[in-house]
């Protein structure tokens, strides 16, 4: 694979080839009967692996999720529990 | 039409800007290069040409701006010397590294401490490391061709390295010499419109100056030394079809009374002048090489010019302190490995000393007495008051 | 989407407003929460910590900046995660040179685009506390000084976390680092943050402005404002490192309220020189709570605790009035 002059990289967000989810101890998951659509563990994720759908179904992308434990810490109704992910 | 004009040397480049179309200036003013970018204010005040001036508050950021500026796709220019130079020192290899052409002239001074604002070329041959295109003049007129030269070489998409573009301070940068000045039309005929592989543009977004680990680090430096060597060609290429527009040229080198003369002296920049003088004054059989390209360092042409020399003299403005000689004697030996020639070396003008004729006959008499056999200092510091030591 | 009726009244907002979620006022941040874009311009897959706060300020700064910018970017955590060859988090043009010269950087590329006739493209710089308030410095108050068309953002992780925790101009008063260690004879970093921001404000720029990244509306207003004027501006978004300040990832953004809500970090915005405050804690926490949950202050003593919050009741004081 050629290295590219400069080292310049030519494909915007490439790091989506890097699957950071296999940093993971413990993972969220999401109970969307507690969930109230505020948003809060989709604007602090930061690795942007919540997505927001219409009527509020937040879905965690696992190839991502570092198991940080922000969206549970943050999230007012407790609607996500950090769970031991058996490997 | 070309102009002929007289003008110091730091308007000669000041006008080479104009005419090569630079969009973005970074100045920060440093004797003896200071009139260069003052020069060119009074241009852009008067409308002579149009381009953003950056007035930067340090040459680090000034070398910044540039690439900045280069990485977005303009044509970029700044001026520096001496302990500028040194400062930008870091962003030199970054501008190298991340194969951006900008050109810059360095008026060349000597480098602290002692403070001296006078003329020697150790500040420039310290970044012979950087990755830089390094061409050193002897003229005015060459100033102002070189840095057109510089553009040409520096955006072949080849090449892509920055260019250096190194004059003698004070000698050449404040004193008035006859100029002809080509007229835009010419100069717009010789160098094509910027075109870069990669620039900053939302239209594709790129990522340049990415961290390049050790499995990438190796081919980057490669790449750079590859894209030397073809600048080595272009060099001679671009002094060739420049020669063709404007009816001048410079070559890699000169050369000077060199056929079968079996002394040779090699010199960079303005001091060729006083050699070459002084060679006629005293009507020797001495040669001499103007190297003009340092670096890339044409290895084989200078092989081929020096393979009827018996002694070279290399008279050079700076040193290696440490290793005792100039650092353009040491690359001479590397290059002459293997050979029969004997390499001297003389530390002249360091600190802007006068290299006066009477030490330039003096360096020729050393080789003299060198090819007769006899036993001669291998490095002597030209015109060195050593009673003051 | 529920109903205020729908939520049990023992259900508290954590967020800017810090009232019952069955009150109105969070609703607001519901449906400007909506309003942010979905584009991601921070991609997935970047290295940066778990928990890492810097990386959301960088993640919803391009939320409104969009596609149409060149970020520049100091050497530094963001830098460094975001851009091993060949991977990139960045989905915008970006260039990163060396650790002091965004801003330089910066002003090339904003004089570039005027000289190139390209209009409408806003220049974003990046750096981190150290490449801002230490060998940062003079680049980008050159920047500033000269006017440029440009946006400076300084992430503030209060320590050089890159190259493992060392102190930097931006450390706080009794924070461990590396090079400030506590110790036997030493209680941590002897000075006071320098304050950044109104040195930037010293220029006689349009628009200066301190977030936070546990107010992310209020931080990306903020930004928005910033692009919005022509001229300079400068945004310092405190951004929590979970190995730096010693904290478990999960309280990232929490530590990162508590540093408002405690006034050890103050919001507010100078726009043509006139101060306003953004955000006023409803409830003023102790210092000693917001010291006690990081390991870099758990070594603090009663009377550096005192300190502190003397320093956070002068600046109260100052900026809120009597409280």
């Amino acid at each position: 694979m050629k290295v590219n002059i400069a080292a310049c990289i030519t494909e915007p967000g490439s790091s989506e080839r890097n699957k950071t989810g296999g940093w993971r101890v413990f993972k969220p998951v999401v109970n969307n009967e507690r969930c109230i659509d505020c948003g809060s563990c989709w604007i602090f994720c930061p690795e942007a692996c919540i997505s927001r759908k219409e009527g509020g179904e937040y879905q965690v992308d696992l190839d991502y999720c570092k198991g940080c434990g922000i969206c549970a810490n943050e999230c007012p109704t407790e609607a996500i529990e950090m769970v031991l992910e058996e490997k | 039409m070309p102009r002929r004009d007289v003008m110091h040397g730091s308007r000669a480049v000041a006008e080479a800007v104009r005419l090569c179309d630079v969009k973005v200036v970074a100045a920060y003013p440093i004797t003896p290069q200071t009139h260069i970018v003052e020069d060119i204010a009074e241009m852009l005040a008067n409308g002579e040409f149009d381009a953003e001036y950056i007035m930067v508050e340090s040459e680090h950021s000034a070398m910044s701006a540039c690439i900045g500026a280069s990485a977005t796709g303009a044509r970029t220019f700044t001026a520096t010397a001496s302990q500028g130079l040194a400062l930008m020192h870091e962003v030199l290899w970054i501008a190298s590294g991340m194969r951006l052409p900008i050109v810059m002239v360095n008026a060349n001074r000597a480098l602290s401490a002692p403070i001296n604002i006078w003329n020697d070329q150790s500040d420039s041959i310290a970044e012979r490391d950087s990755g830089w295109v390094q061409i050193y003049v002897e003229t005015a007129q060459e100033a102002l061709d070189s840095v057109i030269q510089a553009y040409r070489i520096a955006e072949h998409e080849d090449v892509l390295l920055p260019v250096m573009v190194c004059m003698d301070g004070f000698v050449l940068t404040h004193t008035v010499e006859p100029v002809e000045v080509p007229d835009k039309e010419q100069v717009a005929e010789y160098l094509p419109e910027l075109r870069l592989p990669h620039v900053l543009d939302p239209e594709k977004p790129v990522t340049m100056g990415a961290l390049g680990d050790p499995n990438y680090y190796m081919e980057c430096r490669k790449q750079q030394e590859i894209a030397m060597e073809h600048a080595l060609r272009h060099a001679e290429q671009a002094d060739e079809e420049f020669r063709g527009i404007f009816g001048r040229g410079y070559g890699l080198f000169e050369e000077y009374n060199m056929q079968d003369a079996e002394v040779v002296l090699v010199t960079m920049g303005s001091v060729a002048g006083t050699v070459k003088e002084t060679i006629d004054m005293l009507g020797a059989d001495v040669g001499l090489l103007r190297l003009r390209l340092f670096r890339p360092f044409p290895k084989e042409a200078v092989r081929r010019a020096l393979s009827e020399a018996k002694v070279v003299n290399v008279i050079e403005k700076d040193v290696s302190v440490g290793f005792g000689e100039g650092a353009l004697m040491t690359e001479l030996k590397s290059v002459l490995y293997g050979s029969d020639v004997r390499v001297l070396g003389t530390v002249a003008g360091l600190g802007g000393r006068d290299i006066t004729t009477e030490h330039v006959r003096q360096a020729i008499e050393r080789a003299e007495r060198a090819l007769r056999g006899e036993k001669v200092e291998e490095v002597a510091w030209a015109g060195l008051k050593e009673e003051a030591l | 989407m529920k109903v205020a009726a729908d939520i049990p009244s023992y259900v508290r907002c954590r967020h800017v407003c810090g009232a019952s979620l069955a009150a109105t006022r969070c609703f607001k941040f519901r449906k400007l929460v909506k309003e942010v874009s979905d584009e991601e311009l921070f991609a997935s897959g970047h290295r940066g910590c778990a928990g890492c706060g810097c990386t959301v300020a960088m993640r919803l700064a391009l939320k409104v900046a969009g596609r149409n910018v060149i970020v520049t970017h100091a050497t530094g955590c963001m830098e460094v995660i975001s851009s091993p060859y060949p991977e990139t988090a960045w989905r915008v043009p970006w260039i990163h040179v060396a650790f002091e010269n965004s801003a330089a950087v910066a002003s090339g590329v904003e004089a570039a685009l005027r000289a190139l006739g390209k209009k409408g493209i806003k220049v974003i710089a990046f750096g981190g506390d150290g490449g801002t308030v230490d060998i940062g410095f003079q680049a980008l108050s050159g920047a500033l000084e000269r006017g440029h068309d440009f946006v400076y953002i300084c992430y503030d992780n209060e320590a050089y976390m890159n190259t493992g925790i060392q102190r930097s101009g931006a450390t706080p008063y009794g924070a461990a680092t590396t090079t400030s260690p506590a110790g036997r004879v030493s209680f941590g970093n002897r000075t006071f943050k320098k304050d950044m921001p109104r040195i930037a404000a010293a220029h006689g720029i349009p628009y200066v402005a301190t977030a936070s990244v546990a107010f992310p509306l209020d931080y990306m207003e903020k930004v928005r404002k910033a692009l919005s004027i022509e001229g300079p501006a400068y945004v310092h978004v405190h951004a929590s490192c979970t190995p730096g300040w010693g904290i478990a990832s999960e309280k990232s953004i929490e530590v990162a309220r508590l540093a408002v809500d405690s006034g050890m970090w103050i919001l507010y915005e100078i726009e043509h020189g006139k101060a306003r405050v953004t955000y006023k804690p409803t409830v003023k926490r102790p210092v000693k709570e917001y010291l006690r949950m990081q390991k870099r202050f758990r070594h603090l003593s009663d009377e550096h605790i005192a300190v502190l919050q003397r320093y956070v009741d002068e600046r109260w004081k100052e900026v809120f009035g009597e409280d």
